[in-house]
């Protein structure tokens, strides 16, 4: 037996697939994805109409699927996260039904329970073998964790592994394994190495930026949880990593040893393994060789499917056990909710990610922001878009104070003791204005809805308006 | 006055203008000199005037280097920006009393004349021969002068020597302007250093500075400010040490000694005022 399919064309054939079905993908190749544009360009050969497409993430690389929107072979969208034209089209009303935009945690909750329904899941997969045993660490194409693709295999009605490293019977070790495959695909490349790797995984030499993670590393280490068994999550961005760095130092001095770090994982959170800071990581995605390294070689390093890190009706999930996380944000408002999906002109520039799954599981949830990008303030009256509910945000830290949510008094009191710049929100609002003026708003509700966002347990908590 | 770290902001410069508050020096000094190209003169002091204007700087020592006393724009620099509340005047390449003489009777007109209560201090920069050779007389030229400033590019430049990561090359000139500085009882401030990306060689440089007699740092850059800040914070032996003097001074002067002995070794004035200095830094108090 050989599951090895020659062409995508004979993949949809045997996979009986018919126009208004729901295609699956995964984001670990980030921008260097092929395997989107890949199927859909054979869709479009093939004359297929009114797809949905449910991809983890979508990226800049992405934006082929533009012109399957314009020409009817896409009609629908379900992602957690959208950067680059494609948001940009969204955002101008390009396509007519709306897109749904879920968290990391949202995502295979909505699968499990047969809300998200795919027909097909396409895998892009850096190995393989001939029945379609699957890893992420080798192959010129290797990423690391496949975690955001678990769901999609135990739930789609066929599988296709799609690779471009096959190797020998059985490929070890094994993310995914032959039991949910239907089909493999072998192709020539199905990434680019060198853009699956992001570019973001540098520590921030800005001196704001710098200034911002040294506030939040000393917030967590006022906030009490700062123990041994400490357990923490923080993005990719700059600033984040820098707030990691200031916290490895703390963390040394203070002889700590954290359980497990979460989330995307670096270079850096590799070293915090390494230097015995850290006793494990859980990995639902690499960001770089690094990570990707370190998963291949430490067992400590572990890979994670989407429903563990963060699915609100699991058992439990990772993000339970959370004490801290860092996260960013294009807007906090008054009320502490904040906005990573659109900018202030409402174009979509994001999505939840984890973002409000990390929020509402971790103890500690901590917001890091300038208080003003260019001319525009970040803490606003009122969130152009909602990605996360203010009552799961603890603290929000800029370059000039520190808001703590009225509901945690104790930890005001707590960051206030540690001699921090401790203010409430209206007062870092008012100090953003001082800077930059009272931006006129826009009313950004008139529009055609272009995007649904749900909150991790499938709710929608707001609408993304067309741009007029 | 603590001045652990002075950090650099240039005046042309409004994104570092408006965050230079966020970086937790002790003392900035807005830069009207050498970081402005001279066709941005008069915006630069414009610049920083209106900074100055819109902005807290209360917890801050606020300094604004001018440009040298032989040139054209010094006293336009002064006459813009004592509109506003500035603590201090940093003069670049001063090379003799006469030239801090002659920037003290300027200022005192324009005090006058804007009717301020309050004096600037003057902090010279020495970065020439003439500049380090003449330290004590800058130093006792006129009672606003409150510290020196080694600027060792422009002097190591001038000499031609050529910079090294140690700084031997300006180990004399770091030397002769500690000892003007402490001979007028005033601060003396060393010269930054140059690598923004090198901080365990500028952890050591700053160490060595302090040892000589430095009582803080110029930086140029804000990824600077917590190493300096920290290394002229006192170690915690120093500040066990200077608990131990003043416990034993008190102790002497209840008992009605004359002469107060720890582990042996006579306490002296000296002694008693630098453990006084110790705990004051270590108690925090910035300004």
């Amino acid at each position: 037996m050989d599951k090895i399919v020659k062409s995508f064309k004979e993949v949809f054939r045997l996979c009986k697939m018919k126009d208004g079905m729901t295609l699956s993908f995964h984001h670990h190749l980030r921008n260097g994805d092929f395997v989107l544009n890949m199927v859909l360009a054979a869709a479009e050969k093939e004359g297929f109409k009114n797809l949905n497409i449910a991809m983890s993430s979508l990226f800049p690389v992405h934006e082929t699927l533009i012109k399957h929107i314009k020409n009817g072979t896409v009609s629908g969208i379900d992602t957690n996260y959208m950067s680059g034209p494609l948001g940009e089209f969204i955002s101008y009303g390009g396509m007519e039904k709306p897109v749904i935009f879920r968290s990391h945690g949202g995502r295979p909750k909505a699968i499990e329970e047969r809300e998200l329904l795919i027909d097909i899941a396409f895998i892009a997969a850096p190995s393989s073998d001939n029945m379609g045993n699957i890893n992420g660490v080798k192959g010129p194409s290797r990423c690391g964790s496949l975690g955001y693709a678990f769901a999609d295999v135990e739930y789609a009605g066929k599988t296709v592994v799609v690779t471009d490293c096959l190797v020998d019977y059985p490929n070890t070790p094994v993310s995914i394994d032959e039991s949910k495959t239907d089909y493999v695909v072998t192709v020539d490349s199905i990434g680019d190495s060198a853009r699956i790797v992001s570019g973001t995984t540098m520590i921030t030499r800005d001196p704001v930026g710098l200034s911002i993670a040294k506030n939040a590393a000393s917030v967590i280490a006022a906030s009490g949880l700062l123990k041994n068994g400490f357990s923490f999550q923080t993005g990719a961005g700059g600033a984040s990593l820098a707030a990691a760095s200031y916290l490895r130092e703390i963390m040394t001095e203070r002889e700590i040893t954290g359980s497990f770090c979460l989330g995307g994982i670096t270079k850096y959170f590799v070293e915090f393994l390494n230097e015995g800071l850290f006793r494990n990581i859980l990995d639902v995605q690499c960001f770089d060789l690094d990570a990707v390294e370190s998963i291949a070689s430490n067992p400590a390093h572990t890979e994670i499917s989407a429903s563990r890190y963060a699915n609100p009706s699991s058992k439990s999930s990772v993000v339970d056990s959370l004490d801290t996380v860092i996260l960013g944000a294009t807007e906090v408002d008054k009320n502490f909710n904040v906005n990573v999906h659109t900018d202030s002109n409402n174009i979509i520039i994001g999505g939840s990610g984890g973002h409000n799954d990390a929020a509402a599981g971790a103890k500690l949830t901590i917001i890091v922001a300038p208080l003003q990008r260019g001319r525009l303030p970040i803490v606003v009256d009122k969130v152009t878009t909602l990605t996360t509910p203010g009552k799961t945000v603890d603290v929000v830290v800029t370059e000039r104070g520190i808001a703590v949510n009225p509901l945690k008094p104790e930890l005001a009191v707590k960051l206030s003791g540690a001699g921090l710049s401790v203010c409430s929100i209206e007062e870092l609002k008012r100090k953003a204005v001082l800077i930059t003026g009272s931006p006129v708003i826009k009313n950004r509700k008139t529009g055609k809805v272009v995007a649904e966002v749900l909150y991790r347990d499938s709710t929608k908590i707001d609408e993304i308006r067309g741009i007029e | 006055m603590i001045r652990r770290t002075l950090l650099f902001i240039p005046g042309n410069s409004p994104s570092m203008l408006m965050n230079s508050v966020v970086f937790g020096s002790d003392s900035i000094i807005f830069d009207l000199e050498d970081a402005v190209a001279e066709n941005q003169k008069d915006a630069a002091r414009i610049l920083v005037r209106n900074t100055l204007r819109t902005f807290d700087f209360s917890d801050y020592e606020v300094c604004v280097r001018i440009n040298n006393i032989k040139s054209e724009w010094w006293k336009k620099d002064i006459t813009e920006i004592m509109k506003e509340n500035i603590d201090t005047i940093v003069i670049p390449k001063a090379e003799s009393a006469e030239d801090i003489m002659t920037l003290s009777c300027f200022l005192t007109e324009i005090e006058k004349e804007y009717k301020k209560e309050k004096q600037v201090s003057i902090i010279p920069i020495l970065e020439s021969p003439c500049g380090i050779e003449n330290s004590f007389l800058i130093a006792s030229s006129d009672k606003r002068v409150d510290a020196l400033f080694l600027g060792a590019e422009d002097l190591t430049a001038s000499i031609n020597a050529k910079r090294s990561r140690e700084g031997e090359e300006i180990y004399y000139s770091r030397s002769r302007v500690v000892i003007a500085a402490k001979a007028c009882g005033i601060a003396a401030i060393d010269t930054p250093f140059t690598d923004t990306n090198d901080l365990e060689a500028l952890k050591n440089d700053t160490v060595f500075a302090k040892n000589l007699g430095f009582d803080g740092k110029a930086v140029i850059s804000p990824r600077h400010i917590d190493i300096v800040n920290t290394t002229f914070l006192p170690t915690q032996a120093e500040i066990e040490y200077a608990e131990e003097v003043l416990e034993a001074i008190k102790k002497g002067e209840n008992e009605g000694k004359g002469a107060v002995s720890l582990n042996g070794e006579m306490i002296d004035a000296p002694i008693v005022n630098r453990a006084k200095q110790i705990l004051k830094l270590a108690g925090g108090e910035k300004r």
